[in-house]
């Protein structure tokens, strides 16, 4: 049979980054998937070993703009490994709060773009409308929505004031409510079943030979998380539960990031409610010759970095390692088998971050002919879901529940 | 799988073949291995002692590039890290990449920055520069001087 | 003014590109659609394809692998065609200046494509929103 090929990308409008997929497929099914990636990569690594130990922190916030305290969290650990440093306890809290907010308005931002792609484009406007919140509490406690340069080796930059606390306890029992019934509308939505259920499957076999990561191999029934297996901050000292979900199929990835919205929450009010008093800052002079290792649960995953240093003021060597390079190749897994008007929501299921990846592929493989644009691609999702909402005959309860949500404004 | 640590069984598994071992801290170990041996260790951290493979590091050490393997050991709390060395000028090593999945991109990758050739890998195309990247330029390097702009 | 120029200041449809960005100025740029922001109101709208923009909103900075595809993109734009280097890496670069692969910054880049390329900045890491919008309006308007 003819195996044809579908470029998608490089400029895609809802991709953000840009990349390159080659989808093969023979008549509606695809048989295989060829990533060509290298458009982000800016040498970070590199870069990091020109710069001093504590300007590093602020390279890696820049890989990526979502996952944007996960990079110095992990990197500051891996020093703070390499030297033995202890650092202190309210430190350690302050941490935890800025990861999850964090994992909270990133979750919220992939709620909002599933929903486009699925073709519940109000869903795409509520979730964003109450990322809004979130972005507020991070500029209030740090001074900016995103990149907030808090982490630095042996401690936080800069201390909370326990005078915000109680606006924030406010604005996050608004989201909370919200997000508890849109999680409640989700797992009821027969619209939503048929198109998530059993798509996109990834084996646990699978989940581990690719060393998948985040709700990715958690949705896979598998629980693997950082803030357990390798506890750091104040994880060890908090109560949370590590969601997972049996399936490993799209849906399963959806109610994990629900799920785990909602325990993040929980975990930031416990931080603020259990925050103790003292220095922020063990105050690190110098960082001896040796290896470390350091990695963070970001919301797409394991974030790892390495780093080696020789008693001067830069590392020798600093690897980095994002959640999506090793969620990415699962494609080949999840993907085969499935029509083209699923592929759209299976990739994004993985929550990709291409400038995490730092790379994009364009693979000059044999071409075959050229039926349909990655935009149409997207139209081929949003038709599917339109043709299972008028066989509904009625508003599914996610509609509902967002039309009472616009409605309270 | 018993209740012996993964790092205590792969001692034993593998005896005198690890050349050393060390525990940096209690997280933390670091297992140095000839080159020849490393898809074999690999292979019994990844299929018995429930492993999985986060990353791969590569540097250029003046006595060579030193390769290392992290794996992470969920059910002990520990990241084991499997150290080899290659030469210079012609850097090569066996390829995991075909009982582990994980090791594809990455030992693609190591190619692309260090010029470490792993034989036997399933798809050594070039992954992360880009396609006017002249060949035989390695950025990750010691003596690496960027071509013209 | 020719009505192009009118259609282009009053209604000004936008199109983004993301170029080796940290995505950060991205997620900003789409937040502007939401309704906190809602630039609709302004009549900017996103649009799908660069060959219907009259501005292009460009992010990150530019790296080998991009750069011949980004130089496609422009020369595909309708003209007249304002870019918006959206925050600091399209405006300088910042830390990636001394990277093996990166190549900028924007107007460097642009100018060698076409010498009368309009260039505006946004500076920030990443700019807010709110900067953005009134950022595009004040330059439209200045046109």
């Amino acid at each position: 049979m003819k195996r044809t090929v579908i470029p998608l990308g490089p400029f895609h409008p809802l991709l953000e980054e840009a990349e390159f997929f080659k989808l093969y497929v023979e008549g509606e099914t695809v048989v295989d998937v060829d990533l060509r990636i290298g458009y982000m990569h800016r040498g970070i690594e590199r870069l990091s070993t020109e710069k001093n130990w504590d300007q590093s922190t602020y390279l890696v916030e820049r890989i990526c703009g979502i996952c944007s305290t996960s990079h110095p969290m992990a990197y500051v650990q891996a020093v703070e490994d390499l030297g033995g440093f202890d650092i202190p306890d309210r430190a350690k809290f302050i941490r935890v709060i800025i990861c999850e907010l964090e994992r909270i308005h990133s979750h919220l931002l992939w709620v909002g773009l599933a929903g486009h792609f699925i073709g519940y484009d109000t869903v795409f406007m509520w979730a964003w409308k109450y990322r809004e919140p979130i972005l507020d509490i991070c500029e209030k406690l740090t001074g900016n929505r995103n990149h907030y340069a808090m982490m630095k080796p042996g401690g936080v930059r800069r201390d909370l004031d326990k005078n915000d606390f109680a606006w924030v306890h406010k604005e996050l029992d608004k989201v909370i409510a919200k997000t508890e019934m849109l999680t409640g509308a989700v797992l009821d939505d027969p619209v939503l079943h048929a198109r998530m259920k059993k798509v996109g499957v990834l084996s646990k076999e699978d989940a581990v030979g690719y060393g998948t990561v985040g709700p990715t191999v958690r949705a896979s029934g598998i629980p693997d998380d950082i803030r357990v297996d390798d506890p750091y901050a104040a994880y060890d000292k908090l109560d949370f539960n590590v969601c997972t979900w049996p399936s490993g199929d799209v849906f399963g990835k959806a109610a994990v990031r629900l799920l785990e919205l909602i325990e993040s929450v929980k975990l930031v009010k416990q931080c603020m409610d259990e925050m103790p008093e003292g220095p922020i800052d063990a105050r690190i002079k110098r960082v001896p010759e040796g290896e470390g290792i350091g990695h963070a649960e970001a919301p797409r995953g394991e974030v790892f970095h390495y780093v080696r240093g020789d008693g001067g003021n830069s590392p020798i060597r600093h690897k980095i390692r994002a959640p999506s390079y090793v969620n990415i190749p699962s494609f080949k897994a999840t993907c085969i088998g499935h029509t083209i008007s699923d592929v759209a929501l299976i990739t994004a299921a993985v929550d990709p971050c291409y400038c995490c990846t730092e790379r994009m592929a364009v693979l000059d493989n044999s071409s075959d002919e050229f039926i349909m644009s990655g935009k149409e691609l997207e139209t081929e999702s949003r038709k599917v879901t339109a043709k299972l909402k008028a066989d509904y005959g009625r508003l599914t309860p996610v509609e509902e529940t967002v039309a009472k949500f616009l409605k309270e404004g | 799988m018993s209740d012996m640590s993964a790092l205590a069984a792969t001692q034993i598994r593998f005896g005198a073949t690890l050349l050393d071992v060390s525990l940096h801290n209690e997280r933390r170990a670091y297992i140095s291995i000839d080159k020849k041996d490393a898809p074999s260790v690999c292979r019994y951290l990844y299929e018995e002692q429930g492993g999985r493979l986060a990353t791969a590091s590569g540097i250029d050490m003046r006595s060579g590039i030193e390769i290392l393997y992290h794996f992470m050991i969920p059910r002990d709390h520990q990241l084991i890290t499997l150290k080899i060395k290659v030469e210079k000028p012609a850097p090569e090593t066996g390829s995991c990449g075909d009982f582990l999945p994980a090791a594809i991109w990455i030992e693609r990758e190591l190619n692309d920055i260090l010029g470490v050739t792993f034989t036997g890998h399933p798809d050594p195309r070039r992954l992360i520069m880009s396609d006017d990247w002249p060949e035989g330029v390695y950025p990750f390097r010691r003596d690496f001087k960027e071509p013209a702009r | 003014m020719s009505l192009t120029m009118w259609g282009l200041k009053k209604s000004p449809w936008v199109y983004h590109v993301a170029l080796s960005p940290c995505n950060n100025c991205d997620i900003e740029v789409l937040d502007l659609l939401t309704p906190r922001f809602d630039v609709e109101r302004f009549g900017i709208k996103l649009v799908g394809s660069p060959r219907h923009a009259d501005a292009l909103l460009v992010s990150g900075s530019i790296n080998r692998m991009v750069l011949p595809r980004f130089v496609e993109l422009y020369k595909q734009t309708a003209k007249p065609c304002v870019v918006f280097g959206i925050g600091s890496c399209a405006l300088s670069m910042t830390m990636f200046r001394d990277s093996y692969n990166v190549k900028g910054p924007l107007d460097e880049v642009l100018k060698e494509i076409d010498p009368n390329a309009i260039i505006y900045y946004i500076p920030g890491c990443p700019p807010k929103p709110e900067t953005m919008a009134l950022g595009v309006l004040k330059a439209l308007q200045s046109l």
